[in-house]
C-alpha cells in the first residue's frame, strides 16, 4: 500500500497508509493527527495548511484560485505551503513528505 | 431587561429553523450571533456554491437557503441580537436564564439552544509575537472611526476586498500601504485598479511580503517587520490593519461547564439536551454516537428538542402533535387566514 509522510507540530514523523481518490487532508484526519481540517475540504478554511516536503512540490498539481486566495488569509507561510484538502492522493505521491503548519 | 421563552446562540441555518420548530410550539426566540449578518456558515463561507443534499432542494446555494428559512421564521416574529457574542450565562433562582452578550445585553430565558456551529466568527489573528499588548490600540481588525489615522502612517495587510477596499479608502486621509503576499488579488477588479492608479500616483504604497514581526511600546507601535522572499524589511508605522478574513473559534462557551467532546457538546438525541437541563445543543456544535455534521441532521434536531423546551416552558400543558398541512391552530400561527 502506498504511503505519506507526515511530521506534526512536535516534530514526530507518521507514517500514514493513503489510499488513492482520498485528499491529503482526509488520510491524516483519518489517521487521527491533530489537523482541524474545519471546512471539511472546501477550500473556506485554511486549517489544513501543510509544507509539503521540497522535491515534492514540482510534483504536485498547480493551485486552483480558491487554493491561492485561501493561502492569503493563512499565516506562516513557506514555498511549500499547500492546502492538503486540494491535493487529491494518487500512487505517484507514495512517500510524499510533509508537515503540518503551525495551528 | 430582555425576558423570553428562548433564547438561540448562533443565527446559523440550524438556528433559523429552530426558531420555526419553536415558533410552532408557540415559543418566542431571541437569537444571538457574533456576527452582523444572519446565516452563519452558509452565508460567511459559501453564500454562492451550491448545496445538492437540502431534502426537495435540488440545488440551492448558500444565501438562498438562509433567505428561504428567515421567510419561514417571519411569522414567529425572532428578535435578533447581531454583531454580538453570547459571552456568559447564569443560573437564576427563578429557574430562569441570564444570558450576557459582548453588547452588554441582559435577557432572560426559560432555555438556552445552543446553535454555535463550530464557534463564533472572529477576525483571523496574525501569529505575532506580544499581538495583545498592540489590538484595539495600534492594532484594528475593524475600523469604527477612520479619524484616528488621520495623517499616521497606516499598514494594511491582506489581498481580499476589504484590505483593497479599505486602502483606497483611507488613501486620502492618511499615508497608507498595503502588505500582501503576492502581487494577484482575490478581489473585485475595479478596487485592483483603482488600488494601483492611486498608487502610480503616489497616493498609496504596496508591499509585497508576510507579517513578521511588531516593534513599539505601551500599545504603541513604532515599526513593523515584513518578509519577502528576498528580504525582511523594517519601516516605520503608527497603525497595522490585518485584514485576513474571519475564522470560527468555539470562545465563552467552553466556560459553561457543559460536558464536552474535543469541543462538542454531548447531548442525548432523544431531544438534544446538553448535561445542563434546559440548556440544549443542536446542529454542528453538537455531539452523539452517528452524529453527522449536515444541515439536515441539525433541522431534525431542532425539531425534536422543541417538544422537550415546550415542557419547560408550560410544564402544565400537554403537547399535541399536529401536521402544518391541516391543523388550523398551526395556520393561524403562521398567519394564514
Ligand atoms: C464550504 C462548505 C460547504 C458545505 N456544504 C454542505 C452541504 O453541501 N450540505 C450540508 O448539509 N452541509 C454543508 N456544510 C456544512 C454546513 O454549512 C453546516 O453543517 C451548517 O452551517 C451548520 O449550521 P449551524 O447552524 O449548526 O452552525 P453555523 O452555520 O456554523 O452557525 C453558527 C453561528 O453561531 C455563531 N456563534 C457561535 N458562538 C457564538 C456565541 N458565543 N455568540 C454569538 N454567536 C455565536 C457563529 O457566529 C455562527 O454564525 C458545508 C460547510 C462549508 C464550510
Ligand atoms: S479543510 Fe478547510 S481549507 Fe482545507
Amino acid at each position: 500500500m502506498s504511503k505519506i509522510i507526515v511530521k506534526d507540530r512536535d516534530g514526530k514523523e507518521h507514517i500514514l497508509n493513503a489510499e488513492k481518490g482520498l485528499t491529503l487532508m482526509e488520510i491524516i484526519r483519518d489517521s487521527g493527527l491533530d489537523i482541524e481540517a474545519l471546512c471539511g475540504g472546501c477550500a473556506a478554511c485554511a486549517t489544513c495548511h501543510v509544507y509539503i516536503g521540497s522535491k515534492w512540490i514540482d510534483k504536485l498539481p498547480k493551485m486552483q484560485d480558491d487554493e491561492e486566495s485561501m493561502l492569503d488569509q493563512t499565516f506562516d507561510l513557506k514555498p511549500g505551503s499547500r492546502l492538503a484538502c486540494q491535493i487529491e492522493f494518487i500512487d505517484d505521491y507514495n512517500d510524499i513528505f510533509m508537515e503540518l503548519a503551525p495551528k | 431587561m430582555l425576558k423570553t421563552d428562548i433564547v438561540i446562540i448562533g443565527a446559523g441555518p440550524v438556528g433559523l429553523f429552530a426558531i420555526f420548530e419553536l415558533g410552532l410550539l408557540n415559543l418566542k426566540c431571541h437569537v444571538i450571533d457574533s456576527l452582523e449578518q444572519i446565516g452563519g456558515q452558509c452565508s460567511e463561507l459559501y453564500p454562492e456554491k451550491p448545496i445538492f443534499d437540502i431534502p426537495s432542494q435540488v440545488k440551492i446555494n448558500g444565501n438562498e437557503l438562509v433567505e428561504n428559512l428567515i421567510n419561514q421564521s417571519k411569522p414567529f416574529d425572532p428578535v435578533f441580537h447581531l454583531g454580538q457574542q453570547a459571552n456568559q450565562i447564569k443560573k437564576l433562582e427563578d429557574g430562569y436564564w441570564e444570558v450576557q452578550t459582548s453588547a452588554n445585553k441582559i435577557i432572560k430565558t426559560k432555555c438556552i439552544v445552543i446553535a454555535a456551529g463550530a464557534g463564533s466568527f472572529v477576525p483571523r489573528k496574525p501569529p505575532l509575537e506580544n499581538l495583545k499588548e498592540y489590538e484595539e490600540k495600534s492594532i484594528f481588525y475593524s475600523i469604527k472611526d477612520k479619524s484616528i489615522f488621520n495623517n499616521k502612517k497606516v499598514l494594511i495587510a491582506g489581498g481580499g476586498d476589504s484590505a483593497l477596499d479599505w486602502a483606497i479608502n483611507l488613501s486620502s486621509s492618511c499615508d497608507v500601504t498595503l502588505l500582501h503576499r503576492r502581487k494577484e488579488f482575490r478581489a473585485s477588479p475595479d478596487s485592483v485598479k483603482k488600488f494601483f492608479e492611486l498608487e502610480s500616483i503616489g497616493k498609496t504604497k504596496f508591499a509585497l511580503g508576510q507579517l513578521l514581526s511588531i516593534q513599539g511600546k505601551n500599545g504603541k507601535i513604532e515599526s513593523i517587520t515584513y518578509k519577502n522572499e528576498m528580504e525582511e524589511i523594517t519601516n516605520n508605522y503608527q497603525y497595522l490593519i490585518p485584514l485576513f478574513g474571519l475564522i470560527m473559534k468555539l470562545g465563552p462557551i467552553v466556560d459553561w461547564g457543559l460536558e464536552l467532546d474535543s469541543n462538542l457538546i454531548r447531548v442525548n438525541t432523544e431531544n438534544f439536551e446538553t448535561s445542563i437541563p434546559s440548556i440544549f445543543a443542536i446542529g454542528d456544535i453538537n455531539t452523539y454516537p452517528g452524529k453527522l455534521k449536515l444541515i439536515l441532521s441539525g433541522f431534525h434536531e431542532a425539531a425534536l428538542m422543541s417538544q422537550k423546551a415546550f415542557k419547560y416552558c408550560n410544564p402544565e400543558k400537554k403537547l399535541i402533535f399536529r401536521y402544518t398541512t391541516s391543523s388550523k391552530d398551526l395556520h393561524k400561527k403562521l398567519g394564514l387566514k
